[in-house]
């Protein structure tokens, strides 16, 4: 029977933490107390990519797109919407707009937006393979099972020009195609998924939202390069994509999709789970596959590179969630389709997890030529809280910061290595007028410094000074002889570390000295740190003319920094001050200022 | 070693080590199901998972160490994450950590007296269009605010 309304409610990870569990619970017991149970179909979905307005609800077929939804809400969502068919206007993304339908299509964040990977990420109940079914789901497995050989598999790859989507972009035929000429009676296929780079998100809601999409994309290539066992390396702190991968892999398992003679076509395959246990040097993939071999997760020498030599010493064939993700479209729709998205230098889309200082954040996928400025200010909606653009990051800890001057750069593999940044995994981290570079470069390197697994000596030693120097220039003690020395350090790791991530540790530092030298400068010469953000390098002081003397400051500094009288003006005692910014905050009369 | 070892593995974390005895690269899914039982591996946990699976100790105390997610102390009844992942970072996710040492009186790493709350920084938690973000006993909490944090936690108390 058809049913009147849809109603999707995002179940993703950002919109569970804000309580959609318990609204899917509230729909579902008003269309009961108000009868209409029989006529609406509620499903819990994957991720809207709009985590900024969740928790999000969808009702079909009318495409009203509700945000910010409350438990509270549903008897009136019921009542109003399903019953009386009127929309809920107060909830409404756009409630201007609220007499018109295609809302979705109205809201900026999608409009510029391209869904390949994402596609069915806040369309379809991931718990439920015949919803991915019926969105042309295990079609292009169908396709390469029985229409296509290996060699053509590898065509239909080599004519879309997917390349690689976590990070490096190597052109995924040819890894395939190593696998593939190998001679070997085992054989492995693995998905990355151990997103490990802080501030990207998209491999999480991707396993979360179509789960069924990697299922299907690692049985292909286990049918093109002759596989039989793939594993999916996904870090533990996923709980709800590894459930909702189980489920997945159980129903595909019943529907002969998965396992033993797939749809009666005598090929057999099946996954395997490995958790992975949060290093981030388990991203780069011969440190995955010690991992899933149970060892420390260190890399090892590259050649002999996995393709021919990877699992147990097999031919192992090794792509990253979202590359996965692509491959049953291309499948389905062909290669010659998917090379037509995006630019002349990368075929596809690409999924950005926008983070930071900007209005909208959440998960964006743009067709490949997409500019910067497209995806910050239209897509993004700019910066929050009327602030000045800075910077943007990408490629996190291994990659660089655009300039405004930038802006209009294309979004494509080679445009970003050309001024100095990288793809990457596809973080995009927007920084403001508030945000000081060389804590920024700090952090990343912190964060490199404490996920080098060791085992070369570039990464090990080189990053710890390189840390060092950032941390005496961060305290006003810096040199100019420390920049150069920046340099140096920074051009050996590239060239001699083991692994990726020690080669790209230094990126952060040497791309914010080259766009923002004079920030550096202005803590090393001027022992100053302009965006007020490096601790040792500021000092609190009161404006004796604005200052009232209510002692709202003194009574709540936490060190009791401040003294001075009623009704009279108040002291910093500096050397008891520890920056900590109460003052400012309480202050009613703008009389602290922060140099 | 073995004869002080009294420490007893559940029948079903029992029965998952001889299913995954002979896959191999056991190792690691073993220590999770072990830490997802104790809450930690300790010495004795460790050495009992290397007589279980026939490998030296040196090579699961190596494992151990390596992989942040494993703990060698035993966290409290319910564990603080905050996020200093880049967007966190960037919102504010220490102003969040210095509230709830403030709070609870412990610092990162610790675990209050009476062994309620453990305090950890992690390294995003995947909910960046939340930042900054801590979860307690797993349950994400989202656009935190130091006002926010005597309320997220009162409500594990």
């Amino acid at each position: 029977m058809a049913v009147r309304n849809y109603i999707l409610v995002c179940g993703g990870t950002a919109c569970e933490s804000s309580r959609s569990k318990e609204i899917l619970k509230a729909l579902q017991d008003e269309a009961v107390k108000q009868g209409v149970a029989d006529d609406i179909q509620i499903v819990q979905t994957g991720c809207f990519g709009f985590c900024e307005q969740g928790p999000i609800v969808k009702v079909l077929p009318e495409d009203s797109f509700y945000v910010k939804v409350q438990p509270s809400d549903a008897a009136e969502l019921i009542a109003e919407h399903v019953i009386k068919g009127r929309e809920v206007k107060r909830l409404l993304y756009d409630k201007d707009k609220a007499s018109k339908h295609a809302q979705v299509e109205d809201i900026k964040f999608y409009q510029k937006q391209f869904r390949i990977v994402l596609r069915n990420c806040g369309f379809i109940d991931p718990e439920n393979i015949n919803e991915y079914i019926a969105r042309d789901g295990y079609s292009g497995l169908e396709r390469a099972l029985f229409e296509m050989t290996p060699e053509d598999i590898i065509n239909e790859l080599k004519t879309a020009g997917l390349r690689g989507r976590g990070g490096a972009g190597f052109p995924t035929w040819m890894k395939w195609n190593f696998s593939r000429n190998v001679e070997s009676d085992i054989k492995y296929v693995v998905c990355n998924a151990d997103e490990g780079d802080p501030g990207a998100y998209m491999d999480r809601s991707t396993l979360e939202g179509d789960p069924h999409s990697i299922l299907e994309a690692m049985t292909i290539c286990g049918k093109c390069i002759g596989a039989h066992q793939g594993f999916i390396y996904i870090r533990a702190e996923y709980p709800l994509a590894i459930r909702r991968l189980e489920i997945a892999m159980k129903q595909s398992r019943e529907l002969g999709l998965l396992g033993k003679d797939i749809l009666g076509s005598g090929f057999d395959f099946d996954i395997e789970i490995r958790l992975g246990a949060g290093a981030f040097v388990c991203g780069e993939e011969t440190a995955l596959l010690q991992s899933i071999m149970g060892h420390r997760g260190m890399p090892v020498p590259r050649p002999p590179f996995p393709a021919v030599k990877g699992l147990w010493e097999k031919p192992t064939v090794i792509n990253n969630v979202e590359t996965w993700a692509n491959i049953p479209v291309i499948m389905h729709k062909g290669g010659e389709w998917f090379s037509k998205i995006g630019d002349a230098d990368s075929h596809g889309t690409k999924v950005f997890a926008l983070t930071g200082k900007i209005c909208n954040s959440g998960l964006v996928e743009v067709p490949m030529g997409t500019t910067l400025r497209e995806i910050v200010f239209d897509i993004g909606g700019g910066i929050a809280n009327g602030k000045k653009f800075k910077a943007v990051q990408t490629g996190g800890p291994s990659g660089g910061v655009i300039t405004s001057e930038n802006l209009d750069t294309p979004i494509d593999f080679g445009s970003l290595i050309k001024i100095g940044s990288m793809m990457g995994s596809g973080g995009m981290i927007v920084m403001d007028e508030d945000d000081c570079m060389v804590d920024v470069a700090k952090f990343y390197l912190n964060f490199t410094v404490d996920e080098s697994c060791g085992k070369c000596m570039p990464c090990r030693i080189g990053g710890k000074t390189m840390l060092a120097i950032l941390d005496k220039i961060t305290a006003g003690n810096g040199t100019m002889k420390d920049m150069d020395l920046l340099t140096e350090i920074g051009e050996t790791m590239r060239k001699s570390a083991l692994c990726a991530l020690g080669q790209t540790s230094p990126n952060p530092i040497i791309s914010t000295m080259r766009f923002f030298r004079d920030e550096y400068l202005a803590h090393i010469v001027d022992k100053r740190c302009p965006a007020g953000k490096c601790k040792k390098l500021v000092t609190y002081t009161i404006d004796p003319d604005k200052c009232k003397g209510c002692t709202a400051c003194a009574r709540r500094c936490p060190v009791e920094a401040i003294s001075g009288s009623i009704k009279q003006p108040h002291k910093i005692d500096t050397t008891k001050c520890i920056k900590c910014g109460t003052c400012v905050k309480v202050c009613k009369f703008g009389a602290i200022s922060v140099h | 070693m073995s004869e002080k070892n009294e420490l007893k593995f559940s029948d079903s974390l029992m029965s998952f080590i001889s299913e995954w005895k002979e896959k191999p690269g056991n190792l690691i899914m073993v220590l999770h199901k072990v830490q997802g039982e104790l809450g930690y591996i300790s010495r004795e946990a460790a050495e009992r998972v290397a007589e279980l699976l026939d490998v030296p100790l040196a090579k699961v105390w190596g494992v151990v160490t390596f992989y942040h997610f494993f703990k060698l102390t035993k966290p409290g009844k319910h564990n603080i994450a905050v996020c200093l992942g880049t967007a966190c970072y960037l919102k504010g996710g220490d102003k969040v950590i210095e509230a709830v040492e403030q709070n609870i009186g412990i610092g990162v790493g610790q675990v209050t007296s009476d062994g309620k709350f453990s305090l950890e920084s992690v390294r995003c938690v995947g909910c960046c269009g939340l930042a900054p973000v801590m979860t307690v006993s797993g349950e994400v909490f989202g656009k935190v605010t130091k006002d926010m944090v005597p309320g997220i936690l009162s409500r594990f108390e």
